[in-house]
């Protein structure tokens, strides 16, 4: 059975693209079939993190209206031959999304592939309404600052009550990701610590990904960070967080300033 | 539809004074000439398609008939025409004011409901005269050109000019897309999409200072960047179709 997930935040900038891509190699990587959806209509960037704006034809408004098949939008990605992408169409506005296509788009995603993936756009309007309905899984993207945490809050407030599975009464499973966590700021107590985001949010935590240029550098060289830097501790986060949503129990480890220790280090030995 | 094909002058109005001066001592009646051009109306069978085709001619020149005298000539409509009964009253819904009726007897049954207007004499023929088309008095329109556009096209934009060529003095951003009717001719970087000929125009291409584009069509036959020969990337080239497949080509 298909799962479908939701990549979401309120807030904007938090790395809502960036978490997609790295999810969705990271699930693919796992042998199972992935599909990456852009919900970002006008906005499209998943392409471009994924490396394949230059194979885009037909996009999601496209299938939607009928101009072309599902098989044709779908770009299949170079590197893991089990992950796809649907990308977003530039020219276009959310308007052209209409709850039936997207629907329908859906179902026939649901049916090709173990996993469907939706980047959601910023904020709480028609397109991450869309990106949300059909979700049975979420993923919260928050970074550790009061305001991303309150649109973060908002959205749950959202996932719970517009969805789908919510209007069935039956719940949207919901996960924390925390990104851009800068272990050296959070020891200096000048971002809000892991525990007061949980307490704020109160659902359970996939993930902490920490502040990192190899999520930068795989970004701009269009490959995600899964890919790009496997070894990477934003990489090995992610690939955690997918095992945790496949239902593995994985523990959490808080990203530690390795840049401490060895300053440490270094003083000890120049001393 | 039948344009009026005679007419006849109208004694001047001021006659209907004359009676009033009886009583007192005979003034002299003063009596100026003057003359309006009456059209005559030879209306056709069917009368009802006849009505059809008057209302476009009143469509197209709206107020022609206004004001204007006309006589009805019913020489070429059948007595037993169905229409016949209500084709005057039909005609003054219109604002044609019939101010005389030739070619029929007023006797027949037909006619029983007609407010019967009596005619006036001394009628004079004179040329047919041309029923005025609006439409065709403006001065034919200029066949469209090209579209030039002097901004940059940014991403998301979306130009369409199926009517010719598109010249863009600037750059398209990657996620913009231009379409047009003929060629597309990009004096910038071309980072978008191009679509050239989408009026079935084989013979269009696509030019670009610097091309670096997304996707290229022509005439439905389509390119992405990834299938672009390397080597023109970036460079001055042209897209054209040969056969069935675009290609990429040096400028000159």
């Amino acid at each position: 059975m298909a799962q479908v997930l939701v990549v979401t935040s309120g807030k904007g900038g938090v790395g809502k693209t960036t978490t997609t891509a790295a999810l969705g190699a990271a699930l693919a990587k796992t042998g199972k079939t992935v599909a990456v959806v852009d919900f970002d209509v006008g906005l499209r960037n998943l392409d471009l993190v994924m490396g394949a704006e230059r194979r885009v034809v037909f996009d999601l408004v496209n299938v939607i209206q009928g101009d072309a098949k599902l098989a044709q939008a779908l770009i299949k990605d170079k590197r893991i031959d089990t992950l796809s992408l649907l990308p977003a169409s530039q020219t276009r506005d959310k308007d052209a999304l209409t709850s039936e296509g997207v629907a329908k788009v859906m179902e026939e995603l649901r049916e090709k592939f173990d996993w469907v993936v939706c980047d959601s756009p910023a904020g709480i309007e028609r397109g991450a309404q869309l990106a949300m309905y059909h979700a049975d899984k979420a993923v919260i993207v928050t970074n550790p600052e009061v305001s991303s945490v309150r649109d973060s809050d908002r959205i749950i407030g959202m996932l719970d009550s517009t969805t789908e599975k919510a209007k069935a009464g039956e719940k949207v499973e919901k996960n924390l990701l925390l990104t851009r966590y800068d272990p050296a700021r959070a020891a200096r107590g000048e971002m809000l610590s892991v525990d007061d985001v949980l307490e704020i949010l109160s659902i359970p935590l996939i993930g902490i990904i920490p502040e990192s240029q190899d999520v930068l550098r795989a970004s701009n060289l269009g490959s995600p960070v899964t890919l790009a830097a496997p070894e990477s501790g934003p990489a090995r986060a992610y690939f955690d967080a997918a095992r945790r949503l496949s239902g593995e129990k994985v523990d959490i480890t808080v990203p530690t300033e390795r840049k401490g220790l060895l300053d440490w280090l270094f003083k000890r030995g120049a001393a | 539809m039948t344009a009026p094909t005679a007419s006849q002058s109208i004694p001047p109005s001021s006659d209907a004074a004359s009676s009033s001066a009886s009583t007192a001592a005979p003034l002299r009646i003063r009596a100026g000439g003057r003359s309006f051009l009456a059209l005559v109306l030879t209306p056709e069978a069917p009368l009802d398609g006849w009505l059809i085709a008057l209302d476009r001619q009143i469509e197209r020149s709206a107020g022609f008939f206004a004001g204007k005298p006309i006589i009805l000539d019913l020489s070429l409509a059948p007595a037993d025409d169905p229409g016949l009964p209500s084709f005057l009253p039909a005609l003054q819904e219109r604002g044609v004011r019939v101010i005389g009726i030739e070619g029929a007897d007023r006797s027949e049954s037909a006619f029983a409901g007609w407010d019967w207007p009596e005619g006036f004499i001394g009628g004079r023929d004179s040329a047919a005269v041309d029923v005025p088309d609006e439409t065709e008095e403006q001065p034919p329109a200029l066949p469209p050109g090209a579209l030039v556009i002097e901004q940059p096209v940014r991403s998301g934009q979306q130009i369409v000019w199926p009517e010719g060529d598109v010249v863009i003095l600037g750059s398209v951003a990657s996620g913009a897309e231009i379409s047009a009717g003929g060629s597309i001719h990009v004096y910038g970087a071309l980072r978008g999409r191009a679509i050239a000929g989408i009026v079935g125009r084989p013979d269009a291409r696509v030019f670009a200072r610097v091309m670096q584009a997304e996707l290229v069509a022509i005439d439905g036959f389509y390119s992405v960047a990834d299938e672009f020969d390397p080597e023109l990337v970036g460079k001055p080239a042209q897209a054209l179709l040969e056969g069935e497949s675009l290609i990429l080509r040096p400028l000159p």
